[in-house]
């Protein structure tokens, strides 16, 4: 099957169960929310199909596959071949997720494996910029992080994560840390992204609402079990597990959270001059 | 206004920046220590190239008539027990003390931020290996340990450098390994690995240049350590030979002859290399102060 297979994955830290036996599929051109509170596993899980766990954690029991490839099992790891190419992730904090002295273009070329002449790197930077609806993205590539508003930010974050086209990108809260104004920018850009390339994504998240309108099948996460799986309207009219119903009361109770904001993808939040200049 | 750098970690001050002669009047007003430092440090460079390329007397040239003069208008600083003058000798010998500092420094930093990174980021056994030789150096006094790597390997200038050299490299390592710790946890190496950036390219481009500030101040400082070294080495013996007008040659051939009122022939050599270390300990606390973003 292409796209990503997560199958009964169990991760331990010492000899603590964290996440138990886990099936998860992110399928070519879907978009498969992943919901839970913080300290459920869902992070884990994602850093494990990177081959990124901590060093205290490990896969005890198992697979991940890529591909129909397996990358991840117990004592064997793949990841590192299909790291960018095959499965990209980006983070919740934009701003600390970039390198502070590299400049931004410099930093979303370099992700680019094949080496490239150093303008050729330079250009595709820039072409990567401008895709993730950066103004100016020229003038954009030769900024400094903290030159960046956090908007900006994940949009360089997503454009590195895109980099060399993956089957699919997981997105680890990406819009946790920022306004909310821009994170309907920032989710409208994901989608764009995810029709545009056909690529699979993993939208983790701890809120409902930022999953409900966006994916077409949710899995809900509890001490690192998958509770409940299923399509998106399903898991919302119909929740079983006490958890999930919970998460649907509160998102019933604020239904207007997640309205989409102005669809412009430079709001005033975004604009590069803001710290640029000054 | 809004203090250039503050709370940045190295290197991450915005580049472009207009008017760069009220920035550096700027800079200086609120860093005394690059002033006294950059003063000193370009007077050093000064008269060592001049020295160097228009030595006001020979340095080498003995003149038995002229020996032990005073400072006086003919020699400035007088002449040394064979003759020579002491004020071209100075000028000439700092050049060499500098050149020899700055190498052994350059390359201190260059191995010892290196293996730092290897065993920083690495961890396990490269880890384990090559702390426990640091550990080894480390056991002796840096100086020591010059000084008998400086006899093992016998006299020559290229010697001298290799052991202080090696007696400074464990420093920097240290340094540098520690804040690979810290940087090899940070979210953009994390980040840059979740794209599919490679081990060594996350190890050069991302951990190494958010690690290196503390290690670019204890370099600026060894400089003046391996100055010190180097004069110390030669006025045991055992670094640069007579008649090199090496400076701490010059003061270990004046020793004898400042009980008997000719005070001259030590103490002018003896202030350059004061001065030269002081210039690149003030340059070293101003690049601490640029690098930890304190601004005063």
């Amino acid at each position: 099957m292409p796209g990503l297979e997560i199958d009964g994955l169990c991760i331990s830290i010492g000899d603590r169960g964290v996440v138990h036996a886990v099936d998860l599929q992110v399928k070519p051109g879907n978009c498969v929310g992943l919901v839970g509170a913080s300290g459920s596993g869902k992070s884990l899980m994602a850093l494990a199909s990177l081959g990124l766990l901590p060093r205290a954690a490990c896969v005890t029991a198992g697979r991940i596959l890529l591909s129909g490839g397996e990358t991840v099992a117990p004592g064997l790891d793949r990841t590192a071949e299909v790291r960018g190419s095959g499965i990209a992730m980006i983070f919740q904090s934009p701003r600390a997720a970039l390198n502070p002295v590299l400049r931004v273009g410099h930093q979303v070329g370099r992700v680019l494996r094949r080496n490239g002449r150093r303008d050729d790197l330079r250009r595709r930077g820039i072409e990567l910029l401008g895709a993730v609806g950066l103004p100016e993205p020229d003038k954009v590539a030769r900024l400094y992080p903290h030159e960046l508003s956090g908007g900006m930010c994940q949009r360089v974050m997503i454009a590195m994560g895109i980099a060399s086209e993956p089957q699919v990108l997981i997105a680890d809260e990406p819009t946790t840390a920022l306004d909310v104004t821009v994170q309907a920018d920032i989710l409208d850009l994901l989608d764009d992204v995810r029709s545009r390339t056909g690529m699979g994504m993993l939208l983790i998240s701890h809120d409902l609402s930022v999953v409900a309108e966006r994916c077409e099948s949710i899995s809900v996460m509890w001490q690192g079990e998958i509770v409940e799986a299923g399509t998106n309207r399903k898991v919302i009219s119909s929740p079983g597990h006490p958890f999930t119903a919970e998460l649907v009361r509160d998102l019933a109770r604020v239904p207007e959270t997640n309205g989409r904001a102005p669809q412009s993808s430079a709001g005033p939040a975004d604009d590069p001059a803001r710290e640029a200049g000054g | 206004m809004s203090r250039t750098g503050a709370g940045w970690p190295a290197g991450t001050m915005p580049a472009a920046d207009p008017g760069r002669p009220a920035r550096l009047r700027g800079e200086l007003r609120r860093h005394p220590s690059l002033l006294v430092g950059g003063v000193l440090a370009a007077a050093t460079v000064i008269v060592a190239i001049t020295g160097h390329m228009a030595p006001p007397d020979n340095p080498l040239a003995l003149n038995p008539s002229h020996a032990l003069a005073p400072p006086g208008p003919g020699h400035w600083f007088g002449t040394d027990q064979f003759g020579r003058d002491v004020f071209s000798r100075v000028l000439y010998g700092l050049g060499i003390d500098v050149v020899i500092g700055l190498i052994a420094a350059a390359l201190a930093f260059a191995v010892g931020s290196m293996t730092g990174l290897i065993s920083g980021y690495l961890g396990g056994w490269p880890d384990d290996i090559i702390m426990r030789v640091v550990d080894i150096v480390m056991s002796f006094p840096a100086f020591l340990l010059a000084l008998t790597i400086a006899v093992v390997l016998g006299n020559a200038v290229r010697n001298v450098i290799i052991a202080v050299t090696i007696a400074y490299i464990p420093y920097i390592l240290r340094l540098t390994r520690s804040s690979v710790l810290t940087a090899r946890g940070a979210d953009y190496v994390l980040g840059a690995r979740a794209v599919g950036a490679s081990r060594s390219r996350v190890m050069t481009l991302h951990v190494l240049p958010n690690a290196l500030g503390p290690s670019v101040v204890q370099a600026t400082l060894l400089v003046g350590w391996a100055i010190l070294d180097v004069s110390g080495l030669s006025f045991l013996g055992v670094g640069i030979q007579p008649p090199s007008p090496e400076l701490g040659v010059q003061v270990a051939q004046g020793a004898s002859y400042i009980t008997s009122g000719q005070w001259w022939i030590s103490v002018f050599p003896g202030v350059a290399i004061i001065l030269a270390v002081l210039a690149v300990n003030f340059l070293g606390d101003y690049a601490d102060d640029k690098i930890r973003g304190q601004g005063s």
